[in-house]
């Protein structure tokens, strides 16, 4: 279907800093970002990757009312890798009106709503500052970037968990193609919540101490923070040289469990192989696989199955999340940064915090980042309801 | 432009007891009366899925079950789009007082019933899809956004998609913070060609917020339109019941409206 987008401009925040520049360096010099949590007091000694500035960051005053942790950390990653000039010039070719929001985030605000009820007044209301729809509900996000780029297109907010900004990209290419935008920015935040610390920490699948992915002792997952955008235009549209491509983008349900992944990575296989077809393109082809990864102990084997299935045991593969955290709805996003870096360095990022590999899964994991060429990537997002998504990234062929 | 076809539809809301019950409703035939909602037993669910399954969840279920009562397709083969303002009111309720508390224990269930794509989850695993869905919201306009993306879906190659759209009232303290008054689901099976059994066909367009938005038909539906963000779909519910030719305008974002073009009744 789908022709391939390109993705002319890109910017991310995570644990690891602001900026592609940040976190490159610390992907080259294998710095994780992971630390004991100050966020919340939770019974266990939890990791996380937070965004340090975020406290002392309040949203400049013309936007005062969408000001919550989330949209804080979504004006951060805009304002970082020239993203909005990049958007500036879009806007100024396509008009406002053709430009498409394809936003992701799982929780959005609803860290203000926790703080809210935690000041209910005697009347039974929530205190009268209190912004449900600029801040709490999930569109909270598109409309607050909608707004900051000028943008006048059409928009929605994606909220499938885990895979919120991995599907983001599939939307954007499929509103392109039907015409009802020419170019589109993608991408999400998901910030520290109650809701999402101690809801993992219920589930039983948060680690004590940092997450380690693929590790024979992996105990789960440390949540991380982040946000990020990329801007897509038509190829034949877009004027950026050597431009990164959205090569393809594959999508899939496990209709297996609500928070538990297939054990037999189906829908993780078919999402992957949806991917390689939209993008016609043979699993030799592929150079890195960015795995899902978050560490727990049936995630990380049902993925490591699904990706040898397709790809062989040998494939480089590794998961961002002992960098940075699982970021929950952001996890798409980072993972496509990840790759963009991969490609444009020529290096397989490691994977820090893992010190053996679990001996039951495939050889081609990279632990120790390293120097080599990469031309195409495919980068994985999982998420609850099993919800899969799939993106392949790529210099043009 | 994009060229879709109705080939099923799905409808609970207060006094709307599924899409065949209430179609001399939206063509003026029989009064309207809001009574409370009605949504059938989760039939598709396993008893104990049925029983930790929240009520957002039954009210999306219901409709998209009777979307595809009519169509000839099952809903294992057909990627679905579940568009609504938010999850699952009560189960964020419930979790946001928990938290505000001093024993900070939550439920694992009701952890993962608080995601906004909790529908989508339920539906995959009552239908057995293994098919694409997706979970989106644009607050008030989030029914239309669910249908463009399902216009896009089928323009981009699908055969068919199913629009699953409902909102719930909050309770407790963001019920003020967040007007939605009434349950709402609708579903719409909706394929990309026209086949024997379709019941309308409508071109979806964007179009600048200029103009005005359709009003319910008929007006005592019109509040209910106002204050559930599912709702805003009534006037092309009773475009499809009332079976002429019709231009319809819906609510979206600020600055953008949806104009439909509805040919309701077989076509060619």
């Amino acid at each position: 279907m789908s022709a391939p987008l390109v993705l002319s401009s890109l910017c991310v925040v995570t644990a690891l800093g602001a900026g592609q520049a940040e976190n490159w360096k610390a992907i080259r010099d294998g710095r994780s970002a992971l630390g004991p949590c100050t966020f919340d007091s939770l019974p266990i000694a939890a990791y996380t990757g937070a965004v340090p500035t975020l406290d002392d960051a309040p949203l400049p005053r013309d936007w005062a009312a969408f000001d919550c942790r989330n949209n804080r950390l979504a004006e951060l990653a805009l304002q970082q890798d020239g993203f909005e000039d990049a958007v500036a010039q879009a806007r100024a070719r396509y008009g406002a009106a053709r430009i498409g929001l394809f936003t992701g985030t799982s929780t959005s605000g609803i860290l203000q709503t926790e703080q809210a009820y935690r000041e209910i007044e005697a009347s039974g209301a929530l205190p009268p500052d209190f912004d449900y729809d600029r801040t709490h509900n999930t569109y909270a996000l598109g409309r607050f970037v909608r707004a900051r780029l000028g943008l006048a297109g059409p928009s929605f907010t994606i909220s499938t968990a885990c895979a919120a900004t991995a599907k983001v990209f599939a939307a954007a290419a499929r509103m392109i193609e039907a015409g009802f935008c020419d170019a589109a920015v993608v991408g999400g935040a998901d910030t520290f919540c109650a809701t999402t610390l101690f809801g993992f920490h219920a589930l039983g699948v948060m680690a004590e101490g940092p997450c380690r992915p693929f590790d024979v002792e992996r105990r789960g997952i440390s949540i991380g923070e982040a946000a990020g955008f990329a801007l897509l235009e038509r190829a034949e549209l877009s004027r950026a040289p050597d431009a990164l491509m959205v090569l393809g983008t594959g999508e899939s349900s496990d209709a297996y469990h609500m928070s538990s992944p297939d054990p037999e990575g189906r829908g993780a296989t078919a999402a992957m192989r949806a991917a390689l077809d939209q993008a016609r393109l043979d699993p030799w082809q592929i150079d890195y696989v960015n795995l899902h990864g978050t560490a727990t102990m049936v995630g990380d084997e049902a993925e490591d199955r699904a990706v040898s299935s397709i790809f062989g045991p040998d494939v480089p593969r590794s998961s961002s999340k002992g960098f940075t955290g699982h970021t929950l709805g952001a996890a798409g996003i980072v993972g496509a940064a990840f790759g963009a870096l991969a490609i444009r360095h020529g290096f397989l990022p490691g994977s820090p915090h893992t010190r053996t590999l679990d001996p039951t899964f495939a050889s081609g994991h990279v632990l120790e980042g390293r120097v080599a060429r990469v031309d195409r990537v495919m980068c994985n997002a999982f998420g609850f309801g099993g919800v899969n998504c799939s993106l392949i990234l790529g210099r043009a062929a | 432009m994009t060229r879709v076809y109705v080939e099923g539809v799905g409808l609970r809301g207060p006094g709307l007891d599924g899409w065949e019950a209430s179609r001399p409703i939206l063509t003026g035939l029989s009064p309207y009366e809001a009574r409370p909602i009605l949504v059938p037993t989760a039939s598709l669910l396993p008893p104990n899925e049925r029983r930790r399954a929240p009520p957002i969840v039954k009210l999306a279920l219901a409709v998209g079950a009777e979307a595809f009562a009519p169509a000839a397709r099952q809903p294992a083969g057909t990627p679905a789009i579940f568009a609504s303002s938010g999850g699952d009111g009560e189960t964020i309720d419930a979790i946001l007082r928990t938290l505000a508390g001093t024993e900070r224990d939550l439920s694992p269930t009701r952890f993962h019933n608080s995601v906004h794509n909790v529908a989508a989850g339920y539906w995959s695993i009552a239908t057995g899809a293994r098919t694409p869905s997706t979970s989106l919201c644009a607050h008030d306009g989030s029914f239309a956004a669910g249908l463009i993306e399902a216009g896009a879906q089928l323009k981009a190659g699908a055969s068919a998609v199913v629009l699953i759209a409902y909102d719930l009232p909050y309770p407790g303290p963001l019920a003020a913070a967040r007007l939605i008054a009434e349950p709402f689901g609708v579903a719409f099976v909706l394929a990309a060609s026209s086949a024997g059994n379709t019941i309308g066909q409508m071109d979806i367009e964007l179009s600048p917020a200029a103009g005005p938005i359709t009003k319910a038909y008929p007006a005592e539906l019109e509040p209910l339109r106002c204050s559930v963000p599912a709702a805003r779909c009534l006037p092309l519910l009773a475009a499809l019941a009332i079976g002429r030719p019709a231009y319809v305008a819906l609510d979206y974002l600020d600055d953008l409206a949806l104009r439909l073009t509805i040919t309701a009744g077989g076509v060619g």
